[in-house]
């Protein structure tokens, strides 16, 4: 039943690095990222602000700005080199294979345009429908995201909608030409509890009915908990973690993912409970620190994690892997080096 | 667990509108509530409820446009303005956004001082010790940190540094506008364990508004729950969220995202949107979207009544009837 | 500044998260210094202005000396550095005097336009409600009439006497002013740290002096410079039609008008210079006004908090 197309990754980005040159130095925003992703799949990326989860969404998107910019390693869709491709072979691929949705849809749709129009831009232009046909799939489209009244609202422009209509709106134009592979980025911050409900319920429908694969990339674990088919933990620029989901939460292992999680307030948990804080702050991305970037502020951190730089290896459960000389709820330090077999 | 001391803070019917065009909105819309000494009391809901309005109108920096405000004993609605400047000291205000929160342009030494600097409190020396000893106490080193200015600071900093501020003129009770909203999940926990140390040391009655309902449950004795300008429910936080008795409330906690692969609620998703505060519907606000509605809630407002112990409800037919 | 998930100024450039160190500069477009550039324009100003202000100690001959002994329009030369005009009055000595004229008005009706214009503005923008509709519109009544023939006019019955003309010229540069000047005001006005200032119980005066002036300073330094420069045209235009200081006063208005009939006047009744020079000094001064201002305008806004 499935080609061989089928079964390989979409997505596949193999030690990616990105980083900046600024009058101070050079800025390693991501430092040896690989990742791959299948249709049909979620993935997720959980970073707080300076981890590099930004800069990675851009970077595989072929966004960042080509000054001052250094991209090494791969980043292949469906086979094709697409890191550090020509603007005209990326134009080929936004909209129709690869779209995004971001995070502030107030400054993501243009003000000016009436919303209607901003979808059938979109359609116009790679799938080069005429203007009934368009505006066609353009009502049908709203209806899909689920914004009442469509005919009405089509001409609405984006002030006169609210947060949550707005980011539904931005779904519409990013799934207008049905892609393959979804890149959200913090599409839910910022909006209300209950809208930020509908909009992941929305998104989840969406992938599932049109197979798309999806990267949900998110500060906050509780967007990825149920929604992700497997996690990845950015922190300073490195993965540090990687997991299947329920893995991720019933066996972390690298003890930033730990720290992170008790750190968070539980509506569970009675008030009051003091909750675990990271002291200090992330480090420095131009001098980075030699050893585990965590480690300034890691509570379990002995001289090897200052010294030296953990690799990412595998743990005991299939697809989980952690960048940590000595995981949480390991008997012994971890030291086997991800396929080299020595230990 | 309230003695029979008069509580520190009383709202009473509080309403705020602001005029939109040729209508006005009430952003706040008769509003009540206790505050008692030494507590706090957390204030939940999305945005456009009019939680941020109603702690703006408590600092007095929003003029209501009816009601009462009693702070300790004092009706200060009723205040003029030069006894009313006079009760500043007392009330104090942390907002949410750290960056806009500084003056870009002062260094941090001199942002903290201003307050001692307007009431001229103490002399040159004095203000310079208290502006150390506070900036010490929220975490800020004041000789590597006291010539700089805010830009140099993270997020977290600068709220600490709003905190310092805040906390110089050693006021009574404390108003806190989404003051984490705006950061990252690991400072956001530094900044609320550096709450719950200052407010026991400082003696501190907190009035903590949010939309996160995990964050408001930490740190609240109470919590009250807001929606398009009308309270629905205010109970004690574990109560609240073990056993919410307003429509709303149960639809809002269950629609939380928690940071468990395993679902442990199934959501009540709302249909639609919050209706426009300007023309807001008759009768109970939430009827249109609530699962529960009759005509009774299209006729006739619904008060906070007492339902349990320290538990009032606004609602014609709480959850279990 | 990390940490901060979505803050109002966000900036869409990701490579601008940046952990926060001594003096952060983010990106290699701001520039720290202000570059030798500036400081020789503004060295420029300066020396204008010295020279306009020590003009008499300086070994120069009368402006108005008309010398007999000298070529009537003179080409520059040993005794008369820049030459000599039509009345034999040197062109060099005119052209330092000259400069008292556009500096004057450029810098002091400026100063009277930011009183004028700038203080409304600010209290306007602050206050808003009947305060602002009032203001605003009698700053519109003055925008609307029409600033050169006012001027005209206003000089033509009340004199044309150096600081009556800069009060005029100041008074209808005011209403640009007060919009600027608004505008940038209502900006702070609306930011948590003047509603914190309220909150702590500081008084009007003291909240638009303390908090909201500092940071109007970079809008009034840049944009008073490119004022002081468009008003040194506006006398210098004025002048051209004769109606600016009169005669024998030198401005270098007033000399480009006797140049100009100069241009095409017969052998002996030809001298370009008289033209070139004050032209060129005009426009030195107005080029490194903008230089100037414009380079103070991206410096400052540098110490603006941004991501």
């Amino acid at each position: 039943m499935s080609t061989p197309d089928a079964a390989a990754p979409l997505l596949v980005v193999d030690d990616l690095h990105v980083s900046f040159s600024t009058p101070q130095g050079e800025l390693r925003a991501v430092q040896g990222v690989s990742l791959t992703l299948e249709l049909g799949k979620t993935l997720g990326i959980v970073g707080e602000s300076g981890s590099g989860k930004t800069v990675l969404s851009r970077a595989i998107m072929g966004l960042l700005p080509r000054q001052s910019t250094t991209q090494t390693g791969s980043v292949r869709y469906r086979g094709e080199e697409i890191l550090n491709a020509e603007p005209r072979a990326l134009r080929r691929l936004w909209g129709t294979q690869i779209a995004m949705v971001f995070q502030d849809p107030m400054t993501s749709l243009n003000p000016v345009q009436r919303i209607g129009h901003q979808i059938t831009e979109t359609l116009k232009l790679h799938l080069k429908l005429g203007k009934d046909e368009a505006k066609e799939t353009a009502l049908s489209l709203l209806m899909q995201v689920g914004i009442p009244f469509p005919v009405e609202r089509y001409d609405s422009y984006p002030h006169q909608l609210s947060g949550g209509m707005r980011q539904r709106v931005m779904i519409a134009i990013a799934l207008a030409c049905a892609p393959r592979l979804l890149m959200a980025d913090e599409p839910t911050t910022g909006l209300d509890v209950t809208v930020q409900a509908q909009i992941l319920d929305l998104l989840s429908t969406l992938q599932r009915d049109r197979d798309m694969a999806m990267i949900l990339v998110t500060h906050d674990l509780g967007v990825v908990a149920t929604r992700t088919d497997e996690i990845i933990v950015m922190y300073a620029g490195n993965v540090v973690e990687r997991a299947p989901t329920k893995v991720l939460f019933s066996q972390m292992s690298m003890p930033y993912t730990e720290a992170l999680l008790r750190s968070i307030p539980r509506i569970d948990n009675p008030s009051h409970t003091r909750l675990v804080a990271i002291e200090g702050r992330p480090p420095d991305l131009i001098n980075p620190p030699a050893g585990c970037p965590f480690a300034p502020r890691c509570p379990y951190a002995q001289n090897k994690c200052h010294n030296e730089k953990p690799p990412l290896v595998e743990g005991t459960a299939p697809g989980h892997s952690y960048a940590c000389w000595f995981p949480l709820a390991a008997p012994e330090p971890a030291e086997a080096v991800v396929g080299s077999g020595v230990r | 667990m309230s003695g029979p001391a008069a509580p520190l803070l009383e709202v009473q019917d509080l309403v705020v509108s602001f005029p939109r065009g040729r209508s006005t909105v009430q952003a706040v819309a008769g509003v009540s509530f206790d505050l008692a000494e030494g507590e706090t009391l957390g204030l939940v809901g999305e945005s456009g409820c009019g939680k941020s309005t109603t702690g703006r109108a408590i600092v007095q920096v929003e003029k209501p446009t009816s009601g009462k405000i009693t702070f300790a004993g004092t009706e200060i609605t009723a205040l003029n303005r030069s006894d009313l400047r006079l009760m500043r000291t007392q009330i104090q205000m942390i907002f949410q956004d750290p960056i806009s929160s500084l003056n870009p342009r002062r260094r941090v030494r001199d942002i903290v001082a201003e307050p001692l600097n307007i009431w001229k409190i103490g002399t040159d020396k004095e203000r310079h010790d208290k502006v150390n000893a506070m900036l010490e106490s929220v975490g800020i080193d004041p000789y590597v940190a006291g010539g700089r200015y805010p830009r140099e600071f993270s997020g977290g900093q600068c709220q600490r540094i709003s905190i310092a501020r805040a906390l110089v003129l050693e006021p009574r009770l404390l108003v806190c506008d989404e003051i984490v909203s705006a950061l990252d999940v690991s400072v956001q926990a530094q900044i609320l364990n550096l709450l719950a140390d200052l407010k026991s040391e400082h003696k501190l009655t907190l009035f903590f508004i949010a939309h996160d309902l995990a964050v408001v449950k930490n740190v609240s004795d109470r919590v009250a729950v807001m929606y398009l300008g009308r309270l629905c429910e205010i109970a004690p936080s574990d109560v609240l969220y073990k056993a919410p008795a307003h429509h709303y409330t149960e639809a809002l906690l269950s629609s939380a995202v928690e940071p468990n692969p395993v679902v442990t609620r199934t959501p009540v998703i709302l249909p639609g949107e919050p209706p426009s505060p300007i023309n807001p519907p008759s009768g109970c606000r939430f009827r249109t979207r609530c699962p529960r509605a009759e005509a009774r809630c299209a006729q006739e407002v619904p008060e906070l009544r007492e339902i349990a112990p320290s538990h009032q409800v606004a609602c014609h037919f709480p959850v279990g009837t | 500044m990390t940490d901060v998930i979505n803050p109002q100024t966000t900036s869409p450039l990701p490579g601008a998260v940046v952990t926060p160190t001594d003096n952060d500069e983010h990106g290699a477009a701001a520039p720290k210094r202000l570059g030798t550039f500036f400081w020789i324009c503004a060295g420029w100003i300066t020396l204008i202005t010295l020279v306009a202000i020590f003009a008499n100690l300086l070994p120069l001959p009368n402006p108005d000396f008309q010398n007999f002994a000298a070529p009537q329009n003179g080409a520059p030369g040993w005794g008369h550095l820049l030459g000599t005009d039509d009345l034999n009055r040197d062109i060099f000595s005119r052209l330092l005097f000259g400069s008292r004229v556009s500096l004057v008005v450029g810098f002091g009706g400026t100063a009277i336009g930011l009183i004028l214009g700038g203080i409304p503005a600010m209290l306007s923008g602050y206050r808003r409600g009947r305060v602002d509709t009032f203001l605003s519109t009698a700053s519109y009544a003055v925008l609307a009439f029409p600033a050169l023939v006012a001027v005209i006019a206003i000089g033509s019955f009340w004199g044309h006497q150096l600081w009556k003309i800069t009060l005029v010229i100041g008074l209808f540069s005011s209403p640009l002013i007060f919009r600027i000047i608004r505008a940038s005001t209502l900006t702070y006005a609306s930011r948590d740290f003047v509603m914190a200032a309220k909150a702590l119980g500081a008084s009007d005066r003291r909240i638009l002096a303390r908090e909201i002036l500092p940071n109007l300073m970079p809008t009034i330094i840049s944009f008073g410079l490119i004022a002081v420069a468009s008003i040194i045209v506006l006398e210098g235009t004025l002048a051209f039609l004769g109606l600016s200081v009169p005669p024998p006063t030198p401005s270098w208005g007033n000399m480009l008008n006797e140049g100009a009939a100069l241009l095409s006047g017969g052998p002996g009744q030809n001298n370009a210079w008289l033209v070139i020079f004050p032209a060129a000094a005009m426009f030195s001064l107005l080029f490194t006004l903008n230089v100037v201002a414009d380079k103070l305008r991206s410096y400052l806004d540098v110490t603006e908090v941004k991501l």
